[in-house]
């Protein structure tokens, strides 16, 4: 069968980095092709040039036998492909009959530009019928949820006459009732002959949704195949391309017995249900869970950033109720965030700069509050060394221009300045490469054997299990399992944040 | 998520709604104070007074529902008065001169327009810059001196067609086709989709940089409208010709529902009220021989409002839309999703 869109030879480069090297699939018409790989593996910058986002550096794409080179956004809409975006592009402000038709609104007529509101209703009315969304069409988006503005993606796509969807992670925000749905939804644009590109790390999902498969690992393709001839194991095998063992640091050092965080029954509606855990001094705990599943609100409570309607939090004994952030910091807290870019960092300042952040004002001397540039030079050559920032880069350089592992590092030293008791660290690995991240999982190992108690919240369940002593297990904003080094099991921890997801 | 007959809808619905509580509130209080307030006469002077203001926010609109700002405007104003004064002055025709008036008025913006999508300048410091110029501009062209427009223009004011006066009536056209524009056209739903993610905007295909363009366009057109609306009443261009202007112009917008964070506000009732709601508080303080020099007061005291309403509606709507993990049984919001 003749494929509907096909890659060729595609590569990008950013900054000199090859993001993608040679890609070359098919996807062939009426079929559903799952596209797999760890983070940073390149799916995301394939699907921008798919989007016309990016243009690649060479090869080329055919679409429906034809060239196919989209050089804007509105592109790939005209020639018949569609986007179900992870971070969704609706427009809560707008009602959704005007979400589907924003750019091809029905006209009176050619001369007479306004807004044929019975003809936008009418095929509103439709679409939404096709995915079954049992809402009128003059909602405003902003009274959606997720799971229901995702399939008002869908119908978008399906009303500008997709032959081609693609549902970049499109489960991560839906309750399994709603992925339930979309997948329902997904078998019968299949019927009726419309491709569609899978792309998720939910593997038993894209096993089960796709009739190929296509694993990416740093920018190539590893393998392709059907569902029957890649088991689970033999995927994961796949995108990381070696054996997990030497993926982690060895740790130095045990966890110690004194307790130096504990949380007992923190609550707050609707966010957290009754949190209760210890953290030990020395000891890395991990957060796991599904995305939606409260851990970065949990963070967010410890550090006093949301509130919290009920518990305690004891840092060393010392309860934090009612502590502002900075209160917190002062006592020994420290906080990295999901966001690195947009909370952890100043970017366009530079590595000194941030370096100097949290402690500017114990750096002064005098009467007159001068900063002492001495002590502050001879602080931040400490901090370096302590996280390995890359010694190419100098002081005075700005952040924007260090890859996302060497940025991280800057955020960790940050913080060791103030020699902090307890770590969170939310995602610290996000977006960054599988050799930068053997340096932060060693730096976190580190951190503990200094008797620092770090907290690691992380979406991938390898990571946690690599590096931590202890795995919390979060689901719908309450902790459903804990399980100990040595009991670790993949399959377990996954239960128990799924399990019970099905029928709400 | 908000559904009729919970709390957070309620609180919802009074912040949407505070524009027209805020005038009802004035108007019942100026009304009890003094019984000649609410004469139809003293109404209809409102309007009357209102009209030029009201059609320089109008023009606002757009530009606040795409986040951005302009404050240009009241400079534009004076150009245009100063341009068409002295064309009416050596005997242009009326009708001529207003044209040219709009023409200024599609220049300016433009060139606003072009800084601000061509050239990636922040509106705010944009339009801040040719403030100042269009000010030294309509200066050197006046030579800095009052100047009295022929008497034609007076006329124009006192026109009156169906009893309703000429000012009320444009001020009224220039509202319904705004509003028109805004909720029917695609043109309009784009100035929405702009001003609520412009990147997002711009992946769906939508040429934002032609949407920015426009607005800044119908801003400049309706400053200048706002001028020969001023003119038709006054006859007679000053150095201080439409000086701060601007600000009444944003706060009126903002007063009537218009978020400065864009996306968010209407020109009918919103802008339209919030214009009228303004001059209704002058009008009762003047009525009340209140002292002049407390206007600025109580002015500004109403724009802090303006600004604070919207500040409250934003937090209000991001606590809405912050994520829920789990739905608290028994749900406050009734039944819960279905």
């Amino acid at each position: 069968m003749n494929p509907i869109l096909r890659f060729t030879k595609i590569s990008k480069s950013f900054f000199g980095v090859k993001v993608l090297r040679e890609v070359s699939f098919d996807v062939p018409m009426g079929r559903t092709v799952g596209i797999v790989g760890e983070n940073g593996a390149g799916k995301s910058t394939l699907m921008n040039i798919l989007g016309g986002n990016l243009a690649p550096d060479t090869g080329a794409m055919a679409f429906e036998g034809r060239p196919y080179a989209p050089s804007a956004p509105g592109d790939a809409a005209r020639a018949g492909i569609g986007f179900v975006h992870q971070e969704l592009n609706l427009f809560p402000n707008l009602s959704i009959a005007e979400n589907l038709f924003l750019n091809r609104f029905p006209r009176r007529s050619r001369w007479w530009p306004v807004v044929d509101r019975r003809r936008m209703l009418d095929g509103a009315r439709e679409l939404l019928k096709e995915v079954r969304l049992p809402h009128s069409p003059d909602t405003p988006v902003e009274r959606l949820s997720a799971g229901e503005r995702q399939l008002v993606e869908v119908a978008k796509a399906l009303g500008s006459n997709a032959r081609l969807i693609i549902l970049d992670e499109p489960t991560t925000s839906l309750t399994a009732f709603e992925a339930a749905r979309l997948f329902d939804i997904m078998a019968r644009l299949r019927q009726r002959d419309i491709a569609l590109l899978y792309i998720s790390h939910n593997l038993g999902d894209v096993r089960r949704l796709c009739d190929e498969i296509v694993i990416l690992r740093d920018g190539a393709v590893v393998g392709q195949g059907t569902p029957d001839a890649l088991a689970v194991e033999r995927l994961i095998a796949l995108m990381v391309g070696r054996e997990i063992a030497g993926l982690y640091p060895p740790r130095p050092g045990r966890p110690g017995e004194q307790v130096i965080l504990e949380v007992s029954g923190v609550s707050q509606p609707g966010v957290l249900r009754s949190a209760h855990f210890e953290l030990r001094a020395g000891e890395i705990l991990g957060v796991s869970g599904l995305m939606g599943a409260g851990r970065s609100e949990l963070a967010r409570i410890l550090f006093g950033l949301d509130p919290c309607a009920a518990g305690t939090v004891r840092l060393d004994g010392r309860s934090l109720s009612g502590l502002s952030p900075r209160e917190r910091i002062a006592l020994g807290l420290a906080f990295l965030t999901e966001d690195r870019r947009g909370d952890g960092l100043s970017t366009e300042g530079t590595i000194a700069d941030n370096l100097t952040s949290v402690v500017l004002p114990r750096l002064v001397r005098g009467p007159l509050g001068w900063l002492d540039a001495r002590r502050s030079r001879e602080g931040v050559k400490r901090l370096r060394e302590a996280v390995g920032l890359t010694p190419t880069a100098a002081d005075a350089q700005a952040v924007k221009t260090l890859s996302g592992g060497n940025q991280q590092k800057v955020v960790l030293a940050k913080w060791l300045w103030n020699e902090p008791k307890v770590f969170i660290l939310d995602e610290p690995t996000r977006g960054i490469d599988v050799g930068a991240k053997y340096e932060i999982y060693r730096l976190i190992g580190e951190l503990a054997a200094r008797g620092a108690g770090v907290l690691v919240i992380s979406s991938e369940v390898e990571e946690l299990i690599g590096i931590c002593d202890r795995i919390l297990v979060m689901r719908r904003g309450e902790i459903r399992d804990c399980v100990e080094r040595g009991e670790f099991d993949r399959e377990r921890i996954l239960k128990s944040a799924l399990h019970g997801e099905a029928v709400p | 998520m908000s559904r009729p007959g919970s709390t957070r809808w309620r609180w919802e619905w009074v912040l949407n709604q505070a524009p027209i509580l805020l005038f009802a509130v004035v108007v019942v209080g100026f009304g009890l104070l003094s019984p000649a307030f609410l004469r139809p006469v003293n109404a209809m002077n409102i309007l009357i007074q209102t009209s030029s203001t009201g059609i320089l926010a109008v023009g606002m609109t757009f530009v606040l529902l795409t986040a951005g700002v302009d404050l240009s405007v009241g400079s534009i104003m004076f150009v245009a008065a100063a341009v068409g004064g002295k064309l009416a002055v050596s005997g242009f025709p009326v009708a001529g001169v207003i044209a040219v008036m709009a023409g200024i008025g599609i220049v300016y913006g433009s060139v606003n327009a072009l800084f601000i999508t061509r050239f990636a300048v922040l509106a705010f410091v944009v339009t801040l810059a040719t403030r100042y110029f269009g000010r030294g501009l309509g200066l050197r062209i006046t030579e800095t001196r009052a100047m009295n427009l022929p008497e034609e223009f007076y006329a124009l004011g006192a026109t009156k067609i169906a009893g309703l006066p000429l000012p009320v009536l444009i001020f009224g056209m220039v509202a319904i086709l705004a509003h028109v524009v805004l909720t029917r056209t695609p043109f309009g739903r784009h100035v929405y989709a702009v001003g609520a993610d412009a990147d997002a905007a711009r992946k769906a295909g939508i040429r934002t940089k032609g949407v920015l363009f426009a607005v800044y366009g119908i801003c400049g057109v309706s400053a200048a409208m706002a001028a020969v609306v001023a003119l038709s009443q006054a006859p007679a261009v000053s150095p201080g010709f439409g000086n701060n202007r601007e600000f009444l112009a944003i706060a009126a917008a903002v007063l009537g529902g218009t978020s400065l964070f864009g996306g968010r506000g209407a020109v009918l009732p919103g802008t339209v009220l919030g214009a009228v709601l303004i001059q209704t508080i002058e009008n009762g303080l003047t009525i009340l021989n209140v002292n002049s020099y407390l206007y600025p007061l109580i002015t500004s005291g109403v724009i802090f409002l303006a600004v604070l309403l919207d500040a409250t509606r934003c937090r209000i709507l991001a606590r809405v839309g912050r994520r829920r993990i789990y739905v608290e049984t028994p749900p406050e919001d009734g039944p819960g999703d279905p």
